[in-house]
């Protein structure tokens, strides 16, 4: 990577400025092949380059990683916990699960 | 279920504490358990951090290739630690740039123990074995806490912590296995880290403020006193294997509590150390903001060339 002396007044900010500069990633992590990605944790850096270098020194430094995803923070939307609640506990529905079937012990295991 | 009743959030909150299961960021929760939070997790990723000078002072001159490579993995594993731990305190609302000047500028605490300075070789040992042995103690009940990403930051910190632990007992038990100086070596370093591993536990329970309603909330789960005896029982009998003493003449086993007994702890000194008059308290925090500033360049350029990035992107 090549450092570039900025050639703008706009660059030159200050330490406050540049904290902001460095937005939130979500870091999802695939174990192994073979395995789904799961949430790991969160970390700041300035670009997307920079978040997965950070990721792999952060987050899995002890090769638990075979393949890195960062997401920026705020393109994650998520229900409100509320409105979660009301999807979670729809009740009512037993025969979407196999138990709710009675199968004679005769037929054996299905 | 939105024609539901409304359920008194205070309530539901509690009753998914006491249900062990875990509160998420999203969810609702009283400002006591948002703040007491903010103040440990902070706290905690602090004494991570700061943690890293002690034994940072010792990387260029460990004795061998080895050691030297495990230290700086060790002290890596602390920053790591320090990341994990910023990054559950901003689920709360906080901002790292906020909890880091709040440390800059003494308004947060960090763990007295790192006030303390590291001598000799034999002091990694003795970190390693007594002072990530209790911070290990501390930490595994931490792994049961409510607030869900601190506990999952704590399974993920405890499991590396072993090897911390680990190393530095292999760093005593090869001193204690050496000559005679580097017996004298060993015992130097417990001798001076025993007391202050003791104190990393806090005030006595009947001293201590913040217990009670930190274990009703599932903060805590396991008070300061419990915690402190379970470490001691733990290393009395590491100690006697790498054969050294512990200095505490009143340190015996007691077959009627099944516990062992021990001393009574300086609290002087704890208070002391904890108002800012350690040993090293000034030198941790000019260190750390010396670093902060020293550093801001680099800070600085990695936003310059993100933005930069993003402009070529968007060209």
């Amino acid at each position: 990577m090549t450092y570039d002396v900025p050639d703008t007044g706009e660059e030159f900010l200050t330490e406050s400025d540049a904290a902001e500069g460095y937005p939130l990633w979500e870091v999802f992590v695939r174990q192994r092949r073979g395995l789904s990605h799961v949430h790991s944790g969160s970390l700041h850096a300035p670009d997307a380059e920079t978040a997965l270098q950070a990721a792999r020194d952060v987050y899995t430094r002890r090769q638990e990683g075979a393949s890195i995803w960062v997401v920026p923070s705020t393109s994650i939307s998520a229900f409100e916990p509320e409105a979660a609640l009301d999807f979670y506990e729809a009740s009512g529905k037993e025969y979407r699960h196999a138990t709710y079937y009675q199968i004679p012990d005769e037929v054996g295991q299905m | 279920m939105s024609a539901a009743a409304p359920i008194d959030p205070e309530a539901r909150f509690q009753s998914i504490v006491d249900a062990e299961d875990k509160i998420e960021p999203t969810d609702w929760m009283p400002e006591g358990y948002r703040k007491t939070l903010i103040r440990q997790i902070a706290q905690h990723a602090h004494s991570e951090v700061i943690g890293m000078q002690p034994e940072g002072n010792w990387i260029s001159r460990a004795p061998t290739l080895r050691r030297k490579a495990i230290l700086m993995a060790k002290v890596q594993d602390e920053a790591g630690h320090g990341l994990y731990l910023y990054s559950a305190a901003e689920t709360l609302g906080v901002s790292r740039d906020e909890m880091f000047d709040l440390l800059h500028r003494g308004k947060h605490k960090y763990s007295s123990i790192f006030n303390y300075p590291t001598l000799t070789w034999a002091d990694m040992g003795a970190i390693g074995w007594l002072v990530d042995g209790a911070a290990i103690t501390n930490q595994v009940m931490l792994t049961r806490c409510s607030y869900g990403p601190y506990a999952r930051a704590m399974v993920r910190i405890c499991r590396e912590e072993s090897f911390h632990q680990r190393q530095g007992y292999e760093i005593l038990l090869t001193l204690c296995r050496g000559t005679h100086e580097q017996q004298e070596m060993a015992q130097d370093a417990v001798n001076r880290w025993w007391w202050p591993s003791l104190m990393m536990f806090g005030p006595s329970d009947s001293e201590s403020s913040h217990t009670e309603q930190s274990m009703a909330w599932k903060i805590k789960r396991v008070s300061n006193d419990d915690l402190r005896q379970e470490f001691v029982d733990m290393t009395v009998p590491q100690a006697e294997f790498l054969g050294v003493s512990l200095p505490d003449p009143d340190l015996a086993w007691n077959p009627e509590r099944n516990h062992y007994d021990f001393g009574a702890i300086d609290w002087d000194e704890f208070w002391a150390v904890v108002k800012g008059d350690g040993p090293l308290n000034r030198e941790r925090i000019e260190h750390k903001v010396k670093a902060w500033e020293d550093n801001a360049w680099v800070r600085e350029a990695a936003v310059a060339h993100g933005a930069k990035k993003r402009r070529e992107t968007a060209a």
